[in-house]
C-alpha cells in the first residue's frame, strides 16, 4: 500500500525546483555583476595608467604635456590635508561619541543630537563644501588653504566616525566599567583608562576607513575652490594646496586622450592610498579586536 | 622590618591621597567639554542650514522666487538675459536617478538575496568585503570609469549617444550605490528569524518561495529604507555626473544627450571664474539648498520607513 504517490509529488514539485535552480543562478548573476564591474574597473586603470606610473610621476609637477606630468603637489597636499583631518576629526568623533555613550542622559537633547548625527551623514559632500566656502574660506577668512579644506572634510567625516567610536565603546562589557568603579576610579578614570584602551582597536579601525573616505573625496576640494595646477609644494598649513583627486579630475576633463591615461596613472596611486590604508584597518581590527 | 619608618594609618593615607577637590572638579568639567565637542555635529547642521537660508535669500532679491522654481529655462551664462529656473536642473537629476535606480534595486535586493537565502558562510565571507571595495571606490574614479570606458562602449552600440549623455553616468551611479542596497537589505533579511523560514520548509516550501514569500515581506521595510537611501545618495552624488554627464541643462525626457543636474551646476560654477558677489556665484547656494532639501526629504522618509514599519520578531 503507498500512502504517496511519488509520480504526482514529483511532478507538482518539478517547475517550483527548476523555477528555484533557475532564480538562484539569476541571483548568484547578479551577484557577480558587482565583482566582474570591479575586475574590468580595475584592470582598465592597470593597463590605461602602468605606463605614465614612473618614480619622476611621483616628482614631477603637473604639466601641459602629458610625458612630463607628475603629482608631486598632489600627493604632498593630500598626506598635508590628512595631517589637518586626522586628528581633528578625530577629536571631534571620538569625544562626541564618548559623550553621548557614557554620559548623555537619555532625554530629547540627547535624542536630537543623535537625529541630527545621522542626517549629517546624508547631507551630499558638495553642500559641505558650500559649508567650507561659506564659513571657513570666507567667514573666518582661511581662504583656499590646507585648514580650510582640512576642516571642512572633518566635518563631512566627523558622522563616520562618531557612529563607528560609539559602537567600539558600546562593545566594551559593563563589567568593566563596573570593576573599574569598585576599585574607587571616578568616571572620567574608567573612561581614560579602561573604556577607551579596550575600544580603542575598532575606533581607529572606523576612523581610517573614515579617513580613506576623505582622501578620495572630491566635491568639497572642488567647491572650495583649491586649484589643479600648482608648481610648489605646501610648506603651511595656511598655504595653498592641490590634492590627488583634484588633480585626477582635472586630467580627465581635458579633451586629449593621452590626459586620460596620465589620470589612470593617478588613480592608481590613490587606489593604492586606499587599499594600503583598508589593509591596516583590516589589521587591526583582526589583531587587537577582542570580543568579550 | 625597618621599625623606624615613620607609621601612617590608613586613614591618613586616604586623606593623603585624596586631592578630591581637583578630581571631584575635573570629574565636572570634562562631560560639559565633551558636550561642547557634541554640539559641534549640531553646529554644523546649524551651519550648512544658515549658510543654504542667507545666501539664497540674497539670490532671491536679485532674482524672482516664482520664476526660479517654475522656470523651465536654465541659462545663467547668458549675457543679455541670464534666465533661473531650476526645473532643467532637477529634471536633470532626476533622469540620473531614475537610471541609477533601474540599475541598482533589481542586482542590490537579487545580490541581498543570494547573500542572505543561497550563499554558504564561506562565499558570503568572501563577497562581501569585495562588495566593500566597491563602495569605497572613490567618485572620481568612478566618473573616470564612466567618461572612459562605459560611454565609449553605449557608443559603439548605439551611435546616437553624445559623448556626454544621462545614461552612462546614471549606469555607473547605479553601480556605485548597489553596494549600499545589497548590504543594507541583506543585514535587514537576516535578522528574520530562521524559525520562520524552517515553518515554510516545513510545509514544502522550496528555498525560492521562502525567499520571496516570507524573507522578502518580513524584510520589506528594511529593503525600502535601504533604497531610499541609496536613491538619496545617487540625488547627491556629484563627480561622476560632473565628468560624464554634460552641462547642458535642458527640459525634456532625452537621456542620450548632455544634460545637467543641480551637483554639476554648483562644480561647474565653482571650477569656473564667476566672481564673488555675482548673480551667478549666489545661484550656487539656491541650488545647493533645493539638492539639500530633497536628500534630507529622502532621508527622513528612509527613517519614518524602518522605524513606523518595523516588524518585530
Amino acid at each position: 500500500m503507498k500512502y504517496v504517490n511519488h509520480e504526482e509529488v514529483a511532478a507538482k514539485t518539478k517547475t517550483r525546483l527548476t523555477k528555484n535552480t533557475i532564480l538562484k543562478g539569476v541571483f548568484a548573476a547578479a551577484t557577480s555583476f558587482g565583482l566582474i564591474v570591479l575586475a574590468i574597473l580595475l584592470y582598465r586603470i592597470v593597463t590605461q595608467g602602468s605606463e605614465y606610473l614612473s618614480f619622476d610621476f611621483f616628482t614631477s609637477f603637473a604639466s601641459r604635456i602629458p610625458e612630463n606630468s607628475g603629482i608631486k603637489a598632489a600627493i604632498q597636499g593630500s598626506i598635508y590635508l590628512m595631517l589637518v583631518v586626522a586628528p581633528v576629526s578625530m577629536f571631534l568623533g571620538v569625544g562626541t561619541a564618548i559623550y553621548l555613550e557614557e554620559y548623555a542622559k537619555k532625554n530629547k537633547f540627547t535624542n536630537f543630537i543623535k537625529v541630527n548625527i545621522s542626517n549629517l551623514a546624508g547631507v551630499p559632500s558638495v553642500v559641505f563644501g558650500l559649508l567650507g566656502l561659506t564659513i571657513f574660506v570666507r567667514f573666518f577668512d582661511l581662504g583656499i588653504s590646507i585648514l580650510a579644506a582640512g576642516l571642512t572634510m572633518s566635518l563631512l567625516i566627523l558622522p563616520i566616525i562618531i557612529v563607528a567610536s560609539q559602537e567600539a565603546i558600546r562593545a566594551v562589557p559593563n563589567e568593566l566599567r563596573e570593576a573599574s568603579f569598585a576599585m574607587g576610579a571616578t568616571r572620567w578614570q574608567t573612561i581614560l583608562r579602561v573604556v577607551l584602551p579596550a575600544s580603542i582597536p575598532g575606533i581607529l579601525t572606523g576612523s581610517i576607513l573614515a579617513l580613506s573616505r576623505a582622501i578620495g573625496e572630491t566635491a568639497p576640494l572642488v567647491v572650495i575652490g583649491i586649484p589643479t595646477i600648482l608648481m610648489f609644494t605646501p610648506d603651511s598649513i595656511m598655504s595653498t594646496f592641490t590634492a590627488l583627486p583634484m588633480q585626477i579630475f582635472d586630467w580627465t576633463k581635458r579633451p586629449q586622450v593621452t590626459f586620460h591615461d596620465v589620470a589612470a596613472a593617478g588613480i592608481i596611486v590613490l587606489m593604492g592610498l586606499l587599499i594600503i590604508m583598508n589593509s591596516i584597518a583590516v589589521f587591526i581590527r583582526n589583531k587587537y579586536q577582542k570580543r568579550y | 622590618m625597618a621599625m623606624n619608618e615613620p607609621q601612617i594609618s590608613v586613614q591618613e593615607l586616604i586623606a593623603k591621597k585624596s586631592n578630591r577637590g581637583l578630581l571631584a572638579f575635573t570629574e565636572k568639567l570634562i562631560p560639559k567639554i565633551l558636550l561642547l565637542i557634541a554640539t559641534v555635529s549640531v553646529l554644523t547642521t546649524i551651519g550648512i542650514v544658515f549658510t543654504l537660508i542667507f545666501e539664497t535669500i540674497t539670490f532671491f532679491t536679485e532674482v524672482n522666487v516664482f520664476s526660479f522654481l517654475t522656470g523651465t529655462e536654465w541659462y545663467p551664462f547668458a549675457n543679455s538675459t541670464p534666465t533661473y529656473g531650476i526645473l532643467p536642473l532637477v529634471v536633470g537629476t532626476l533622469k540620473i536617478t531614475a537610471i541609477a535606480t533601474l540599475v541598482a534595486v533589481p542586482i542590490g535586493i537579487a545580490t541581498a538575496i543570494f547573500l542572505s537565502e543561497y550563499a554558504s558562510d564561506r562565499v558570503r565571507r568572501f563577497i562581501k568585503p569585495i562588495l566593500e571595495v566597491l563602495a569605497g571606490v572613490p567618485t572620481i574614479v568612478y566618473g573616470f570609469f564612466a567618461l572612459t570606458f562605459v560611454t565609449p562602449i553605449l557608443r559603439s552600440i548605439f551611435p546616437e549617444i553624445a559623448i556626454f549623455n544621462a545614461i552612462s553616468p546614471g549606469i555607473v551611479v547605479g553601480i556605485m550605490i548597489i553596494p549600499m542596497i545589497a548590504s543594507l537589505s541583506e543585514d535587514a533579511m537576516s535578522s528574520v528569524p530562521n524559525a520562520m523560514r524552517d515553518g515554510a520548509y516545513a510545509l514544502g516550501a522550496t528555498k525560492l518561495e521562502v525567499a520571496i514569500k516570507i524573507v522578502l515581506p518580513a524584510a520589506l521595510s528594511g529593503i525600502i529604507a535601504s533604497t531610499v537611501l541609496a536613491i538619496s545618495r545617487a540625488i547627491g552624488e556629484t563627480m561622476i555626473v560632473a565628468v560624464a554627464a554634460g552641462s547642458t541643462p535642458g527640459f525634456d525626457w532625452d537621456v542620450t544627450g548632455s544634460i545637467q543636474t543641480m551637483t554639476a551646476y554648483i562644480v561647474q560654477v565653482t571650477t569656473g571664474d564667476a566672481g564673488y558677489g555675482t548673480t551667478i556665484y549666489y545661484s550656487i547656494y539656491a541650488v545647493g539648498f533645493t539638492l539639500f532639501l530633497f536628500t534630507l526629504a529622502m532621508n527622513m522618509l528612509a527613517q519614518f520607513i524602518s522605524k513606523r514599519f518595523r516588524e518585530e520578531y
